[in-house]
């Protein structure tokens, strides 16, 4: 077990009447080079979640351990953990704040104390990786497109390799082809360098198409932690928590009520399309 | 981190003081500051801690939270206390070396730190249980007779409510680009005081820079409303005093010339 959460609770601003219990309880663990999507409606404790797993945030009681060590330990160096750990907050563009692109990439290496040829190497690397050409290194963040400035952003965290990476909704605010582009570009990484992603989103299609496995947040506790199928199928649950499944399922649920027996687990286009087709051969 | 900062903070619960109109309790502080420079006497401080202690119970603000708004301004207490201490000439009760203290050095040195104390816990209070914008309301509508001089008083009290507003959100921003900074490795902590500086420019640049586009997207939405001044504008909640308002300002009264009488009776003794 790579990354494992032992009773997590967090509360905030104890003690005064902003006092709310975001996390309760929460226990987990996430293998090596899993695929984890991670969805609960807004103010579910998502975010505050995934700021647990790299130690910015401290949990109230509970313990968390990352390749065996416990990362509260006292001896335990928080910045190393940040280097293997890389999150992605939402509108990660808002942070950029060098001259130019390469710049800005290069700024978790040099923090992580690099020689200089090491540290332009993973830079330079990362920008490829999320597809920003070379045209681009000199140029200003700030005058790039939306989706331009997000894919730098990221490499920003991408530059500094870490094991673990999390996206806390990588693609709000993005048109769809920006979306599909980082989305690709992060199942690319996970599959080629076997890293383990964990994808915040609010989108039930874009974790059926790329997670293996689902948590659910609800108001601070983790409802479920199944495979992605399993999760989908209770999504008469889900709905009651201000989720739902992916369209397509809803559309195999539809067809199976009209007489037609055809699988309801179906949670992406690609299998949906596969299941129809059989379904027209079966019936010559 | 920065959620512990209290001072200025509003706390959201039900009380007398919660229901005051928010003119009443301008004008009280205003009052309560100035009744804290009136008295040098022993009796005058009663006065004050009972009337200050007595309000805080009122407030139904847990005295820990009230407390807790003094960290901030511990260095210019302590710094207040030292000048006083250590500078005022008079009669030396402690000599050591060039370092002496003296009677008068003392009390005004004890005097300044219970007044200083006295006067933030005061004003916290006011902001403790009133919403910014009852208290930008108002401000407007005291200064109100101050348009016959050309002051623009609405304006004021505009900028005024749309700064305070931003107090949050730009701390928000603060605490959530800190974090991402520090996702990647950043620093703020260790070094020296130029290490220090230097690595608060991964902070500063996207903090100016949302600063800017909140500020922009803020005129557009008003403009977007249609929003062009104070003139003719009308309120949704005017304010109107009640019994209870009348019954403050009296009390604020009494409070006052009971201050200005204890005053009055040092004078002659």
């Amino acid at each position: 077990m790579q990354l494992i959460f032992d009773h997590i609770n967090y509360v905030y601003s104890r003690g005064t009447a902003y006092e709310r219990h975001a996390l309760k309880d929460i226990s987990f663990s996430i293998k090596k080079g899993e695929f984890i999507g991670l969805i609960g409606h807004t103010g579910s404790g998502k975010s505050t979640l995934v700021q647990h797993m790299n130690g910015l945030v401290k949990a109230t009681s509970g313990s968390i351990y990352f390749n065996g060590d416990d990362i509260y330990a006292s001896d335990y160096k928080l910045r190393d953990l940040r280097s293997k750990i890389g999150l992605v907050f939402q509108y990660p563009e808002h942070q950029l704040f060098e001259t130019t692109v390469f710049k800005d990439v290069i700024f978790g290496p040099n923090n992580l104390g690099l020689d200089r040829l090491e540290a332009e190497l993973r830079a330079y690397e990362a920008l490829k990786m999320v597809g920003i050409g070379d045209d681009l290194l000199d140029a200003s963040p700030f005058e790039l497109s939306g989706g331009q400035k997000r894919r730098v952003a990221i490499a920003g965290v991408l530059a500094m390799r870490p094991e673990v990476l999390i996206l806390d909704e990588p693609t709000a605010g993005l048109d769809p082809k920006g979306r599909d582009g980082i989305l690709e570009q992060i199942k690319k990484l996970h599959e080629e360098s076997g890293i383990t992603i964990i994808l915040v989103t609010h989108s039930m299609e874009d974790i059926a198409n790329y997670a293996d496995r689902i948590f659910v947040m609800n108001r601070g506790e983790l409802v479920m932690n199944q495979p992605t199928k399993e999760v989908f199928s209770r999504y008469k649950e889900l709905e009651q928590m201000q989720l739902a499944a992916p369209q397509v399922t809803y559309v195999m649920n539809a067809i199976k009520e009209r007489g037609i027996n055809v699988p309801t687990d179906v949670t992406t286009v690609a299998e949906a399309k596969a299941e129809i087709l059989k379904l027209f051969h079966r019936m010559g | 981190m920065i959620r512990d900062i209290t001072i200025g903070q509003y706390y959201p619960t039900d009380s007398i003081l919660h229901r005051l109109d928010p003119r009443v309790k301008l004008v009280g502080t205003i009052l309560f500051i100035v009744s804290l420079f009136l008295f040098h006497s022993f009796y005058g401080y009663i006065a004050v801690t009972i009337f200050l202690a007595s309000v805080i119970k009122l407030s139904k603000v847990p005295f820990r939270f009230i407390v807790k708004g003094l960290k901030a301004v511990v260095i210019i207490l302590l710094f207040t206390v030292f000048f006083n201490l250590f500078l005022t000439p008079g009669e030396p009760i402690f000599q050591f070396g060039i370092i002496k203290i003296t009677d008068e050095g003392l009390r005004s040195a004890g005097f300044m730190a219970i007044r200083l104390t006295y006067l933030i816990l005061g004003s916290s209070l006011m902001t403790f249980t009133t919403t910014p914008n009852q208290l930008t309301d108002g401000l407007e509508r005291l200064m109100r007779p101050l348009r016959h001089i050309k002051v623009p008083v609405h304006e004021i009290a505009m900028m005024m409510s749309i700064a305070l507003r931003f107090i949050p959100i730009l701390l928000e921003e603060t605490d959530k680009i800190m974090k991402a900074q520090m996702a990647r490795g950043a620093d703020f902590e260790s070094g020296g005081i130029l290490k220090r500086a230097k690595s608060m420019i991964p902070l500063l640049v996207p903090l100016f820079v949302s600063a800017f586009r909140r500020a922009n997207d803020l005129a557009m939405a008003m403009e977007a409303r249609c929003y062009r001044g104070g003139e003719g504008r009308t309120k949704m909640k005017p304010l109107k005093y009640s019994g209870r308002d009348y019954i403050s300002y009296l009390v604020l009264l009494i409070y006052l010339g009971a201050v200005i009488t204890s005053r009055m009776l040092e004078n002659l003794l």
